[in-house]
């Protein structure tokens, strides 16, 4: 055990902005997803808390790593660089990804903290070493998966939508189709999850499955939870019948399946996110241990995704309540059976991405799901100006992004070097 | 993701809806008024004027209210021209509705014992299409809801036929009561002219009713 006194002034500057990343992506975002659970009394806050907490701890220290590991070596080319550049740039970048999301909490600005980092470190690479020092194919597979995750996550919400439309809405009774359909949803979600963390995926706890043990594995994960599913549907009030409202009953209990999915949400959101936070602190703690007797274990740690993870559920704890306290007071026009397609749609979509370690934006795959809802007729009104704003911050991310992680790293070189 | 919320807007469901109960509670006046008419009592009449003038002026807030939060780009279950369309003949049942409680007052109109019971038939029925035309605009939560699925599809077109029907009975009730306003003329004098209109306006609303809901099949329909 090294004794915190040598632990060297990069990693302590990188853990902590890491820290501050890690505590804003969990008190904003996933808060919201709880939220519409918490406002129709399925869940009490505290509740919502913590189920919301557990999902994204598993997310980000069980299927975190792929895509940590691409922000840490994945778009550079690391043999180009020395320690101390790679140190100052990804300090740089953190501290320009951090800057843009404190300014997008203080100025209500959609900035997707994942479009920052990537943002940033090509920034930094291609000014402090060169373009050359820039894997450009595998930036542009990223890019290119910012408009693909959107499309893809809008076409399963349609489908998914027409799915419940045809199986349960437009059924003589909605409210038995739904208790009866929802459980296989529940194992969807559950075998998903499964396949996604032990499929290759559990070198955290060194336990190492063969594809069929894995899938076997998923399997009866998945059959636990069509189970809890069947009882936790069956259990749902529905309420009084309303003549006036001849859905009230069948949405009621479709908020079970919302909560289902908003933690599908959650593990989403940690496994993709949580690379934000700590793929560059991985890069310089690999970077400072290198030559050192700590060079062979450069690799994500364990220790790392959890920290992550527990910045995320603290995050959730201590700013989250609020969030979902005006969330859940607010009537959403989001009904919870368009959530549940949307939210259902858009964590299938992260959480393959989290897998091939691509870093995607939760809230631009979200905002492709509700999209996907809206063109099978299901939603009111969608409010495309907000599409625009969106689509414009995501284009004006990237170079200020870059430009700031520039002047970091030239601040960072100044003061370290 | 607090952008979810600001994605998905303020739907104009509820206030379609609001503004057609508001609406037809215009036409639904009607009723009190020809029997004020009948027995000529004018306090009634300018009581049931001045309730008439409440609800279209409700009416008119939520339609303005309804126009400037559809701006064109705002994805909707709906075509927008449909929606404005429907929104304008629900709108004009109030008018028309505004329309007979005015002449009625500003002429103090008392029917004669022979006009009575083809006036009140007319009305009758006539509200009777503004409610049916209520009833189907009342299902354009439950039409979104099911994504316009075929089942409630069905059903709305069903209750636009009736509509339909209840329309086509006003259209003889308007032809008997033209008929006796016309028998009356040498006697009426001038006032026919009068008597001819409110009849027409009467029938105006069942009239209205059925555009509303014709325009609300191409709505569903698209």
């Amino acid at each position: 055990m090294t004794s915190l006194s040598t632990i060297p002034i990069e990693i302590w500057l990188a853990g902590g902005i890491a820290l501050y990343m890690a505590w804003s992506i969990g008190a904003n975002d996933v808060a919201n997803a709880m939220g519409t659970s918490v406002g129709s009394g399925a869940l009490t806050i505290w509740g919502a808390i913590c189920v919301a907490a557990i999902f994204e701890f598993s997310g980000a220290f069980l299927a975190g790593g792929h895509v940590t590991d691409t922000v840490r070596k994945g778009m550079l080319d690391t043999a180009l660089m020395t320690n101390d550049q790679l140190i100052w740039g990804m300090l740089a970048s953190l501290m320009s990804a951090g800057t843009l999301l404190l300014v997008a909490t203080k100025y209500g600005l959609p900035i997707s903290t994942t479009h920052s980092i990537i943002g940033a470190i090509v920034g930094f690479g291609a000014v402090s070493i060169g373009p050359e020092a820039v894997k450009w194919a595998k930036v542009g597979e990223i890019v290119i998966s910012w408009i693909t995750s959107p499309l893809l996550s809008g076409t399963l919400a349609f489908v998914i939508f027409q799915i419940t439309r045809s199986l349960i809405l437009n059924r003589e009774d909605p409210l038995a189709r739904v208790r009866k359909i929802g459980p296989f949803f529940f194992f969807y979600v559950f075998f998903i999850i499964g396949l996604v963390t032990l499929f290759k995926g559990l070198k955290n706890l060194n336990l190492d499955l063969t594809i069929s043990e894995s899938l076997v594995a998923s399997l009866v994960l998945g059959l636990v939870g069509a189970l809890l599913g069947a009882i936790l549907l069956r259990r749902a009030h529905a309420g009084k019948k309303d003549p006036g409202q001849r859905f009230s009953q069948t949405e009621r209990v479709f908020v079970i399946l919302q909560i289902l999915t908003a933690c599908a949400v959650a593990f989403a959101h940690g496994s993709n996110d949580v690379a934000n936070a700590v793929g560059p602190l991985a890069a310089i703690v690999g970077a400072v241990n290198e030559g050192t007797d700590m060079a062979g274990k450069s690799a994500v740690q364990p220790w790392m995704l959890a920290i992550g993870g527990i910045g995320i559920g603290v995050g959730l704890a201590t700013w989250g309540y609020r969030v979902m306290e005006t969330v859940g007071k607010k009537i959403t026009e989001l009904t919870p059976s368009r959530g549940f397609a949307a939210e259902l749609a858009a964590a299938t979509t992260i959480v393959l991405a989290s897998r091939m370690g691509i870093p995607v934006s939760t809230t631009h795959t979200l905002v492709g799901a509700v999209l996907g809802v809206g063109l099978a007729r299901g939603i009111g009104a969608v409010d495309l100006r907000v599409v625009g704003q969106i689509v414009t911050s995501w284009v004006a991310t990237l170079p200020v992004a870059a430009g700031l992680s520039i002047i970091f790293y030239y601040f960072f070189k100044g003061l370290l070097g | 993701m607090a952008w979810i919320d600001k994605l998905v807007g303020r739907s104009p469901v509820g206030p379609m809806q609001e503004h057609m109960t508001a609406a037809v509670r215009c036409a639904q006046e009607i009723l009190p008024l020809v029997e004020a008419m009948a027995v000529g009592d004018a306090e009634e009449i300018s009581r049931t004027r001045a309730k008439i003038d409440e609800f279209e002026h409700e009416a008119d807030e939520i339609k303005h209210a309804i126009r400037s939060h559809m701006p064109r780009r705002v994805m909707m279950a709906m075509e927008r021209r449909d929606l404005l369309d429907v929104l304008d003949f629900q709108d004009s049942i109030a008018d028309v509705a505004q329309d007979i409680a005015e002449l009625v007052d500003q002429r103090g109109m008392k029917l004669p014992p022979e006009l009575v019971d083809p006036f009140r038939a007319l009305a009758k029925r006539s509200v009777e299409a503004c409610v049916q035309a209520n009833l189907i605009i009342n299902e354009l939560d439950e039409l979104v809801e099911t994504g316009f699925g075929d089942r409630e599809v069905a059903q709305v077109e069903e209750m636009i036929s009736e509509l339909g029907r209840i329309e086509t009975e006003t259209d003889e009730l308007l032809d008997v009561g033209c008929r006796c306003v016309f028998q009356l003329e040498d006697r009426l004098g001038v006032a026919t002219v009068y008597w001819h209109q409110l009849l027409l306006w009467v029938a105006d609303l069942a009239d209205n009713a059925e555009r509303v809901g014709n325009r609300f099949r191409l709505l569903v329909a698209r």
